[in-house]
């Protein structure tokens, strides 16, 4: 027996679970410091639910893998919010939930038919250790996109959150921002949805970065520590969810949740 | 007097609906550059709108140009200072982050350069904010965040320099720090002010003209004429004209609730 809890680097797929979690907890806690910013968390819940009535279109096309008509869906869905968030007079609080209901009960009853809701219960939970080289092929390209887009438009996404008329007198194209963030933001949670499934992706989003909102003084310190959180999480939750035989998704929420608490504590009684 | 030859910006006509309401009605308004217009009139009387139409956000009929040396555009260099942002206060933005994300391209996430920390406090400085570099932008008072602000649409000099209500939530030291600043660049930088604005008692002994604006321009001239308007008081209503007599005892530092 090990001394040290090293059992799981047996395995093939834990070691291939472990790569998934490093490439994509850095990135969700880079995209979640925007969201969190930007008010955007009830926006990314849509979107993670969204991925249902993706499945139940693909399923009704006929798709053999929906990851398609799942990512169309959800950046379909992300412009037209977008948009509407610019015209309508009523709360964008009131319009996503208004989307949030259409969306879930429409997939709901596509796949509901005859009773077949059971074989998709899979994707409401996720399953990371059932990731493959070709996912993890797909998720290092995403990195890189995201990083490289982050890279060029990261000071345009600040001063557009801060004032939108301010982002446009320096000349920012805030309508581009906006729209070309979300639609990241969209293909990143399709993506790893199978991975964290859609009862819990938005956590890994809002967590590391609401957390490291507790102590950061500047952009650089959040971001740092969103990441550092994320990744933590991440690595924690997967090897105690082999220990613990539990799902790795929730796993890892329930540590970044336990950051998210710690960080809370320390906010309130040791920096102020 | 507004057809004069350096004039800066012309603004002609300008006409801008949303829907079936007029929001400008066939507003006609020269500045000139080194010249300070201050454009008060009542809430809804189209003093945001017309900024952000100058800014180009809002479609519009009628005619912006702008004259440089002697040639006319549609474009040109503004400087622009919101009234406000509607932020999350706790949001980890430092005043770094901010200056330094709109006068350069270098990401301020992954960190900011000790060239770049030194060209914001260069910035600052000019605006008495330097010792606000580290600050968040929620711990800043509204006088704080204003200089902010200008330093940023300062930076670098533009022809045109739009302040939207610098006088809310700016106490009467700050706010009177904050006209002399803009005094001093408009006779340093040779620029143009639209100064849109409440506070009828305090702008006053600063702007060369006052716009009385209420859709369309309703009254315009040097302060002390426009402030003996009778328009002016019945489009602001009485409770001002007490203030309005008295244009140099600034009484109203936040003359938000003084308007009606």
């Amino acid at each position: 027996m090990d001394i040290l809890p090293f059992g799981w680097t047996h395995y093939v797929f834990m070691k291939n679970a472990l790569l998934a979690v490093l490439l994509v907890t850095p990135l969700f806690a880079l995209l979640g410091t925007m969201v969190v910013n930007n008010r955007m968390v009830f926006f990314t819940d849509v979107l993670g639910h969204s991925a249902l009535t993706g499945i139940a279109i693909g399923v009704l096309l006929g798709f053999y893998d929906p990851t398609l008509p799942m990512i169309i869906l959800a950046v379909v869905l992300a412009v037209s919010i977008n948009l509407l968030k610019n015209i309508t007079k009523t709360s964008i609080d009131t319009v996503l939930g208004v989307f949030f209901a259409f969306i879930v009960a429409l997939g709901i009853v596509i796949l509901s038919r005859q009773g077949g809701f059971v074989k998709y219960t899979s994707y409401l939970i996720g399953d990371i250790l059932a990731v493959t080289p070709k996912q993890i092929a797909w998720f290092s390209l995403i990195a890189i996109v995201v990083l490289v887009y982050w890279h060029i438009a990261g000071n345009a996404m600040i001063i557009t959150s801060v004032n939108p008329s301010l982002a446009r007198s320096r000349g920012v194209n805030t309508f581009l921002t906006e729209t070309s963030f979300t639609v990241l933001l969209a293909i990143v949670v399709i993506v790893s949805i199978r991975l964290a499934g859609i009862l819990i992706i938005n956590s890994l989003l809002v967590l590391p970065a609401a957390a490291s909102r507790n102590f950061a003084r500047n952009t650089y310190s959040y971001t740092l520590g969103a990441v550092i959180i994320s990744v933590l999480s991440g690595i924690a939750g997967l090897i105690v969810s082999y220990y613990w035989g539990t799902a790795s998704g929730a796993t890892i929420v329930l540590f970044a949740a336990v950051f998210y608490c710690l960080s809370a504590l320390l906010n309130r009684f040791l920096i102020k | 007097m507004n057809t004069c030859e350096h004039c800066c910006t012309k603004i002609d006509n300008l006409t801008v609906r949303f829907g079936d309401n007029v929001i400008l009605d066939n507003v006609n308004l020269h500045v000139n550059c080194g010249e300070v217009i201050g454009v008060v009139g009542p809430n809804g009387a189209g003093k945001t709108t017309l900024l952000r139409t100058i800014l180009g956000e809002i479609p519009s009929k009628g005619k912006i140009s702008f004259r440089v040396a002697g040639s006319a555009s549609q474009k040109t260099k503004i400087g622009y200072v919101p009234q406000k942002l509607q932020f999350d206060l706790s949001s980890p933005i430092s005043v770094t982050d901010l200056v330094a994300s709109a006068i350069s391209r270098y990401p301020v996430w992954a960190g900011v350069s000790k060239d770049l920390s030194e060209r914001v406090k260069d910035v600052l400085s000019l605006f008495s904010a330097e010792h606000l570099l580290k600050r968040r932008l929620g711990e800043l008072s509204g006088g704080e965040l204003q200089r902010v602000l200008l330093a940023i649409a300062m930076t670098p000099v533009p022809k045109l320099l739009l302040l939207d209500e610098p006088a809310s939530g700016v106490d009467i030291k700050g706010l009177s720090l904050f006209y002399q600043i803009v005094d001093d660049l408009r006779k340093k930088n040779d620029i143009a002010v639209i100064l849109v604005t409440h506070d009828l008692a305090g702008v006053s002994s600063y702007v060369d003209r006052l716009i009385l604006l209420n859709r369309s321009v309703i009254a315009q001239g040097e302060p002390k004429e426009v402030l003996s308007n009778e328009k002016l008081v019945a489009a602001f209503g009485p409770s001002l004209w007490n203030i309005s007599c008295l244009p140099n005892l600034r009484v109203s530092g936040d003359s938000k609730n003084d308007n009606h």
